[in-house]
């Protein structure tokens, strides 16, 4: 096993807002969550009950979200598959209630919380920083408030929220990651401001789950064509939870079409593929690859790039068994790269030793 | 390779051009501010007739939103799937060295000029008071 081996994707959970956050609140939300009983913002994407949401031995005994206890938490993805470092992307609802002002508190609060009683009490885990998407302008500032303290190494955002995300409102945003050496982290989850298909509502939660992947195809497409690389050409992304093996079919329709419709973005000056490999980034929880070695092979062959490539359990999302969260078949060679030197260059505020 | 002289200058109105059959080839002469192009009349993705194509500026864009036009009417846009080609090589936009459209040398010369020889007509009399278009095959 790896000496170094950075797990870029894993989920403290907050146990509520009344609870959890409630010191971090600034004194007019917390008279708001108690008073009106505003409560329990998990998203609809991430039920804490639902299987997917915790694994069964990830799971607190007393029945608590799974996520929610550091001890365990640091069990799980330290001692049992075998990180050195670990990256918390908190997904909470903060990020999908509609009132801007209570969007802003409660990230805040979640960023205080996370400081404080993980990133504190664990000097191997690092986070991302929680924005409240929905209005640029206090998203700049919370990035702002987190850019001196480089245990904060991503911005955090979900990936199906109000707009595409490549539109102008967002580039503010995309200014100040790129100032502070911060990578967008783009998560799987909804704020529900939409259906979470482009055709409309489905009626099972797993053909919501799987039309993610439509989702993060839309956002990468649309950071791409509204040519946000080419303002901030220091900007990488992190797709979180995407699934990695639609890439290939994905990109290569990408680089097609592109031939023939780019004197509608005249600003991307390059295959859309070429763009992907230098600044999209993916966690390998899940890969969604066949079992087989020759697949496998194929799929990294025709993504092309290894740097792409990042470790991640999703600890305690259940998305594998056993101990150890690197999916079969990867090459020796890509498996280092994706432990160690991908999280190193990809999250450049990430210091092992800090 | 063989000159051909194929047209009159006259015969290819500015902003159009005018199809060729020259040694089993469709070849499209296109005029373009006051000069000629000459290409096969075939795309190299699906062979859609490029006399058929849009000549468009060159586009290029320092950031979104900022569109610089050069070079206008010197690109020719594939009317099948909009793929762009340099109108004086042939090159495509999105890559040069692989994807091209045959390009032939291009010449305007004098009646009086080409009646001196070596060159011979075609298919019409040359006059010594009109400019030809020559292709080079």
């Amino acid at each position: 096993m790896a000496a170094t081996r950075i797990d870029c994707d894993i989920h403290p959970a907050v146990g509520g807002t009344r609870t959890t956050l409630l010191p971090y609140l600034s004194d007019h939300w917390k008279e708001q969550v108690v008073s009106r009983a505003i409560d329990g913002l998990d998203l609809n994407s991430y039920p804490p009950s639902m299987p997917l949401s915790g694994r069964a031995d990830w799971r607190p005994a007393d029945g608590r979200k799974p996520g929610s206890d550091l001890a365990m938490v640091q069990r799980g993805a330290f001692d049992q598959l075998g990180a050195s470092h670990a990256i918390c992307n908190v997904v909470y609802g903060a990020q999908a209630v509609f009132d801007p002002y209570m969007a802003a508190d409660f990230c805040k609060a979640i960023n205080d919380w996370i400081a404080a009683e993980w990133l504190a009490r664990d000097t191997r885990l690092r986070a991302s920083i929680v924005v409240p998407i929905q209005a640029p302008d206090l998203a700049v500032e919370e990035i702002e408030r987190r850019a001196g303290d480089n245990r904060f190494v991503s911005v955090l955002v979900p990936s199906q929220n109000e707009t595409l995300l490549g539109r102008r409102h967002y580039w503010p945003i995309y200014q100040a990651a790129e100032k502070y050496r911060l990578p967008i982290a783009i998560h799987a989850g909804s704020a529900y401001r939409g259906a979470p298909s482009s055709i409309g509502w489905p009626s099972y939660r797993y053909e919501y789950y799987l039309a993610e992947a439509q989702a993060f195809q839309a956002q990468t497409l649309s950071l791409i064509y509204e040519g946000v690389f080419g303002k901030y050409p220091g900007l990488t992304v992190v797709l979180m939870e995407s699934g990695v093996s639609w890439l290939p079919a994905f990109m290569w329709r990408a680089n097609k079409t592109w031939r023939g419709v780019r004197v509608e973005v005249p600003w991307v000056e390059r295959e859309p593929a070429a763009i992907i490999r230098d600044h999209f980034r993916v966690t390998m929880q899940p890969f969604d690859a066949p079992m087989d070695a020759t697949s496998v092979a194929d799929i990294i062959d025709q993504i092309g790039s290894d740097k792409m490539f990042l470790f991640a359990s999703d600890y305690p999302h259940w998305q594998f068994d056993g101990d150890d969260p690197v999916p079969p078949h990867l090459p020796d060679s890509l498996v280092r790269r994706m432990c160690e030197d991908n999280p190193l260059e990809t999250f450049p505020r990430l210091k092992l030793d800090a | 390779m063989t000159r051909h002289i194929v047209a009159r200058t006259s015969e290819i109105p500015a902003g159009g051009n005018k199809v060729f059959g020259l040694e089993g080839r469709d070849i499209v002469v296109f005029h373009v501010n006051g000069e000629f192009f000459a290409l096969l009349n075939r795309c190299p993705h699906e062979g859609a007739p490029l006399e058929k194509a849009a000549c468009v500026a060159r586009l290029t864009s320092p950031e979104p939103g900022i569109y610089q036009r050069d070079r206008v009417g010197e690109m020719l846009r594939c009317p099948w799937h909009g793929w762009e080609f340099d109108i004086r090589n042939g090159q495509s936009w999105f890559d040069p060295t692989r994807f091209r459209i045959r390009s032939y040398p291009v010449a305007v010369e004098s009646g009086a000029e080409l009646q001196k020889g070596p060159y011979v007509a075609e298919t019409f009399p040359v006059h010594i008071e009109d400019n030809y278009v020559i292709v080079e095959v």
